[in-house]
């Protein structure tokens, strides 16, 4: 499904439900083979804009189109877009090969070359031998996999999923996160991916829009939106904890950051801290450890920041005095 | 937000409309045109002044309402065992709750003063016999079915965690119930409700022969006025409030259905647990005493000879033989009565089906005229709709007056509100985003009916069509107004026709073919819902 | 406010809906009303038109069928009775039935002018005026008339051919009580009711089930009886019978087969049919010699069943014909057995079994026709005043 064409194309698309708007001028590409990841709070409107480029909900304004053909009046069915639910809505009336053999079955495929690509999607998902299991034997891990074999099987030229993975747990999460990639890496298919987690974005994106209130904030390549996130709520969103309120004069506990009155961003990833002597004086207020990592909260003055501490230091205890270390590039002045 | 395509919305719109209008509407609509031009009107501007119609009108809704709680509470707990219980002859039990839907009111009403007379209740300052409570009794024996399993299918697709999660936050079973399940189970309880209040406000049999001579419905004055006093002005008065009654009956329950529609979501599910021996034993207890006991005494009396005792089969022996008041044998009724309500159950999901989708998914003016619509049948007077279908079936190419798929057209209208509303709920209760599955994999809507709402709907429509069947088989009203052939005697009017004579032999004829009708319901009813299960055996929900 | 406003708009509709029926039914039926125009209790004769369109037909050739007999669901006979009569005139009989009697009249009234058949059989005497008032028959006197009494002919203009009779009397359980000839002291037993005013003897107390005139044909033949006995007194005659302890039942089958011993119920006395213990005989299970009930025939009343021409037929010479095959022979003797009355036809032989346990009241009481239809709604609201309130 890669071939030659400019893929999904969204243009100033707005959607409101009983007048409010939930979604308002958005503009987003996905080329082919491409993976977009969106990202976003909860509420911010991410599953509305997967259901209007399926043609499930009515957009007030604005188009979708596919390679410049406008989708526009085009029936859900008749788009060829596969869409992955979050709670991955089965159906508890067919088994798992009935599930998954709906898309070609409705396409008019012959029973045997259905059978073939039944299994071969399950197989693409791990559940080789599935066919006959009752959905409602299945596990949440399981039926998630059902549901993406089911939208695979049916050959969609854009899937799009809708935080397939919110509902389980972190491990298994992360590891069919890493699985989901490897697929659509392999498969080459174009896919918009709604998702409220930046480590998952992270891991699958091509490229990465993180939505505001109900437009593109920022959009670029995982690293791009990583080093200049743009907004706070984009930085907010891609993970980044440090934001700091300047004064008038564009400074704060840590000195004079910028050039007036704003937020700045301090990237985790730039900063480090130290014996006492280095850097800025500080005193940790704590300790976290995250996947074996040992982050800091240290306070500088009435500024808490939040540092990962190198290995040699995770010994550190709260009321310990530190040195704050700002990198080259620690500082990304932010927006609104 | 999916939307039926033209052609297939016009055929489910136009075949249950003129199904309706022709053999409901047209008719009832010229009967009543008819009685209101002699002097009908003048009469119903007098009705609410007379004390008689007052105490009528009054009694009619009381011992509805009454009935209709009465049904619930002894229903509930059953229909609870069966939606989350496993236990052995389960669809027996189910399958047996349909039987009393089928006795004749004369059979049963019989088999009520019996069993009062054996429990010492037809005297005394206990006395049941010739009292309101005797028909409120015979009312609840009648549709304890009726809730039992329309609540009872309801109820098992609603997801369990619910209730779960309730009972982990500290919530007793009862509280569970109140505040959890409940909620969620109401719509189908109205459902249900509103069948069982139809049925019992235009109650005929049972308040003539159980209540005694002094108490009277308007379904019975209607008949009176119309059949034994020859004033259709009065009759077609009397007939205008009872249907304007059940009408404003309709729109209240349609209304507080439809703001509680419920989604069933698939959830993985362990097998329900096993019943406990004592819910079992105290729900079997109170279904015995409810359904069981009146069915006793007839298996019974057909069993054995008044006056001399000892058993014999002999009265089942007969039922193959014709004997001179009956132009055919009783069992040769039955055989017509087994075709009749073939063709009605057949007629009655045919329409019911298609009305139910345009309830569900029609534009919202046509929706809800065809849930309104639909329902009335059930709340008409036989004697309406009897005497309707002959003043206005009589001309081609509506000339059906005379024939005989008129009887069981005339039972699909009363099958239909069944089927409805079985079906209404569970179509309600289809998850949206299924359907917005099926789109995204290609299908259309058309095809998403039939992949979606269909099969999950099939179960439903199984039950509807049990239903349908069972209450042909055993309709008597509206058949006995229509003429007929008299080869196409149905079971009831030929269990009528026996006990219309003295003498032992056919009396006990008449109670082993109420045994038999009782049994070829239950194994009826058993047999289509079967059916309606292997059609979604890969997993239903 | 929104919920009251939903509410009143699902009633706009269903008015809205009801008017469009009432309106498509008006319009529908406005030829039919215009053509008939019956008036339900309109007085009036219609023997001169009657007689009029009677004579029209007669001038054709060999009248053709098929004829349609129209009948209450009580009708019956033996398989091949009506096949005699296609037999020997080659004309095909199509039988209805239609409810019983009173639906019976009822839908004939509904559907005069465009009538459900050809010939009606079935109407009794106590609903005969009504048929009459409607005119629902044409007159035809058939040539077998000569063979029927006269008492059983009730109208002089033959628009009706009386068919069968047979009483409804006050029937007893046998076994309950001594032998009436013994008077009440021979065994200490009381002895068997002999008339209308025994049953309101205190000694009767608590004994006789009756049906309710306003919804039972028997109930009803009863209650004229009373008031053909008593004349005006009868609501006293009633009013003695409630204060005895009188049962009254919706229908014939819930006394009979409910409260009176027969049925397993304890009542020994019950208003049924003079035919009733001859049936018992018939149809007893286990077989028995003689009838465990009798017949206290100072209490009867005569019903009279009638066949009538229904205006409008479309085959007036084959409904003539079957009229005279009604009153032949083959037919009127088929009759006992099959519908436990007697028939018409003074000549016509009875079966031996019926003939043994059945008594025929010497002297029933009868009421006039025209006398009963005039009445009969006072009649019974004054029952129910003075027996059920």
């Amino acid at each position: 499904m890669t071939g030659s064409g400019t893929g999904l194309e969204i243009r100033d698309l707005s959607v409101a439900f009983d007048g409010v708007p939930v979604l308002s001028g958005v503009d987003l590409t996905v080329e082919p083979g491409e993976v977009v990841v969106l990202l976003g709070p909860s509420g911010c409107g991410k599953s509305t804009l997967l259901r209007a480029v399926a043609g499930l909900e009515q957009p007030t304004s604005g188009r979708v189109s596919w390679d410049g053909e406008d989708l526009t009046g085009v029936p859900t069915h008749q788009r060829g877009f596969g869409l992955v639910f979050q709670d991955h809505a089965l159906f508890g009336h067919r088994d798992v090969a009935g599930n998954v053999e709906f898309g070609l079955r409705v396409a008019g495929i012959a029973a045997e070359a259905r059978a073939h690509r039944v299994a071969r999607s399950l197989a693409l998902v791990g559940l080789d031998g599935f066919e006959g299991r009752r959905v409602d034997t299945l596990s949440g891990g399981e039926a998630q996999r059902v549901a993406l074999a089911r939208s695979l099987a049916a050959a969609p030229r854009l899937l799009m999923l809708d935080e397939p993975l919110g509902s389980l747990d972190r491990s298994l999460r992360e590891r069919l996160t890493a699985e989901l990639g490897v697929l659509l890496r392999r498969l080459g298919l174009a896919a918009l991916h709604v998702t409220h987690d930046h480590d998952e974005a992270f891991a699958l994106a091509d490229r990465i829009a993180v939505l505001g209130a109900d437009r593109v904030d920022r959009i670029g390549n995982p690293d791009e939106v990583w080093d200049d996130p743009g907004t706070v709520h984009a930085a907010r969103c891609l993970g980044h904890e440090n934001m700091v309120t300047l004064d008038d004069a564009g400074g704060c506990a840590l000195g004079r950051l910028g050039d007036g009155p704003g937020t700045v961003l301090l990237r985790a990833d730039r900063l480090s801290v130290g014996s006492p002597d280095d850097g800025v004086a500080a005193v940790v207020a704590a300790t976290v450890r995250r996947s074996g990592r040992t982050v800091a909260r240290v306070v500088v003055a009435d500024l808490e920041v939040r540092v990962p501490v190198d290995e040699s230091m995770r010994d550190l205890r709260a009321g310990d005095p530190v040195g704050l270390v700002m990198g080259h590039g620690a500082v990304v002045t932010l927006r609104g | 937000m999916i939307r039926l395509r033209a052609a297939l919305a016009a055929v489910a719109v136009l075949v249950p409309a003129a199904f309706l209008g022709v053999f409901f509407l047209y008719p009832v609509g010229s009967i009543l045109v008819r009685g209101l031009g002699a002097d009908g009107l003048d009469r119903l501007i007098e009705l609410p002044g007379r004390a008689s119609f007052r105490s009528v009108a009054w009694f009619t809704l009381w011992q509805a309402v009454v009935s209709t709680v009465l049904t619930v509470v002894v229903a509930l707990p059953g229909a609870h065992l069966l939606a989350r219980r496993r236990f052995r002859g389960r669809s027996l039990l189910r399958a047996a709750a349909t039987v009393p839907f089928v006795l004749p009111t004369v059979v049963v009403g019989g088999a009520f003063l019996a069993l009062f007379e054996r429990l010492g209740l037809a005297d005394g300052p206990l006395r049941l016999t010739r009292t309101a409570w005797a028909i409120l009794a015979a009312h609840v024996f009648f549709n304890v079915a009726v809730v039992l399993r329309t609540v009872g299918t309801f109820w098992e697709g609603l997801d369990p965690r619910a209730v779960e999660q309730a009972r982990v936050l500290g919530a007793s079973p009862a509280q569970a119930f109140r505040w959890v399940t409940w909620p969620r189970l109401w719509p189908a309880v109205a459902a249900a409700s509103s069948i069982v209040f139809l049925f019992c406000f235009t109650s005929f049999g049972v308040v003539l022969v159980l209540g005694g001579p002094t108490r009277a419905t308007l379904e019975t004055e209607v008949w009176r006025h119309a059949v034994f006093r020859g004033d259709l002005a009065s009759a077609t008065a009397l007939a205008l409030v009872q249907l304007a009654a059940v009408v404003a009956m309709v729109v209240v329950t349609n209304r507080l259905q439809r703001r509680r529609a419920v989604t069933q979501r698939v959830v993985r599910r362990a097998l329900p647990p096993r019943a406990s021996g004592r819910l079992l034993a105290g729900n079997l207890a109170l279904l015995g005493v409810v359904l069981g006991l009146p069915i006793a005494v007839l298996v019974e009396r057909s069993l054995t000879r008044a006056n001399v005792g000892g058993f014999t089969l002999d009265h089942y022996g007969a039922l193959a033989d014709r004997v001179n008041l009956l132009p055919v044998s009783a069992l040769g009724a039955l055989r017509n009565s087994l075709v009749f309500a073939v063709v009605a159950a057949g007629l009655a999901v045919l329409v019911g089906g298609l009305a139910s989708v345009v309830v569900v998914h029609g534009r919202r003016a046509v929706a809800r005229a065809f849930d309104l619509g639909m329902m009335l049948p059930l709340g008409a007077s036989a004697v309406t709709v009897g005497f309707g279908m002959l003043i206005a079936l009589d001309e081609p190419p509506l000339d059906f007056r005379s024939s005989r798929w008129l009887v069981p057209v005339a039972h699909a209208l009363i099958g239909v509100p069944f089927v409805m509303r079985i079906v209404v709920p569970t179509l309600r209760g289809i998850d949206v985003r299924l359907r917005e599955a099926a789109a995204t994999l290609g299908a259309a809507p058309a095809r998403v009916r039939r992949e979606i709402d269909l099969p999950i709907a099939a179960r439903a429509l199984a039950v509807g069509a049990g239903f349908s069947f069972a209450v042909s088989l055993g309709e008597f009203g509206a058949t006995s107004f229509l003429p007929r052939h008299p080869d196409r005697l149905t079971a009831p009017l030929a269990l009528f026709r026996l006990l219309s004579q003295p003498g032992q032999a056919l009396r006990g004829q008449a109670m082993a073919l109420a045994v038999v009708l009782m049994l070829v319901t239950a194994v009826s009813v058993l047999a289509i819902e079967g059916w309606g299960r292997r059609g979604t055996v890969r997993g239903d929900l | 406010m929104l919920r009251f406003r939903s509410v009143s708009s699902s009633v706009g509709l269903a008015a809205v809906l009801l008017t469009g029926v009432l309106l498509v039914g008006a319009s529908a039926c406005g030829g039919d009303a215009a053509t008939t125009a019956v008036p339900l209790s309109s007085g009036g004769s219609g023997t001169a038109e009657a007689s009029s369109t009677a004579e029209a037909p007669a001038t054709t050739a060999a009248p053709t069928g098929p004829v349609t007999l129209i009948t209450h669901d009580s009708f019956w006979v033996s398989e091949g009775t009506l096949a005699a009569f296609t037999e020997a005139t080659g004309i095909e009989v199509v039988h209805q039935t239609a409810g019983d009697t009173g639906q019976m009249v009822s839908s004939a009234i509904l559907t005069a002018g465009d009538p459900l058949g050809d010939v009606m059989f079935g109407v009794d005497n106590t609903f005969l005026q009504r048929a009459l008032d409607a005119d629902l028959f044409e007159a035809y006197e058939s040539p077998a008339l000569s063979g029927v009494p006269d008492e059983l002919q009730l109208d002089p203009s033959h628009r009706v051919t009386p068919i069968d009779f047979g009483d409804v009397c006050v029937n007893y359980w046998i076994d309950r009580f001594g032998d009436p000839s013994d008077g009440n002291a021979s065994d200490g037993r009381l002895a068997a009711p002999t008339s209308l005013d025994d049953l309101t003897d205190p000694a009767y107390a608590d004994l006789l089930v009756v049906q309710n005139p306003e919804t039972s044909s028997p109930g009803l033949a009863f209650l004229l009886a009373t008031i053909a006995e008593y004349g005006d007194g009868w609501e006293d005659y009633w009013a003695a019978l409630r204060d005895n302890g009188v049962v009254v039942t919706a229908g014939w089958e819930d006394a009979y087969y409910g409260e009176f011993v027969s049925g397993g119920g304890d009542r020994p006395i019950v208003v049924s049919y003079a035919s009733s213990p001859p049936a018992e005989v018939i149809y007893a299970d286990p077989p028995v010699d003689t009838p465990p009930t009798g017949v206290v025939t100072d209490t009867c009343f005569r019903q009279i069943e009638f066949a009538g021409i229904l205006a409008g037929t479309e085959h007036r010479g084959a409904a003539e014909l079957l009229v005279d095959f009604l009153l032949s022979p083959t037919f009127q003797e088929d009759i006992p057995l099959n519908m436990f009355v007697f028939p018409a036809l003074a000549a016509a032989e009875l079966p031996q079994t019926f003939v043994d346990f059945v008594e025929l009241a010497d002297d029933p009481h009868v009421l006039d026709p025209a006398d009963i239809e005039a009445h009969r709604n006072d009649w019974t609201e004054r029952w129910t005043e003075i027996v059920l309130r």
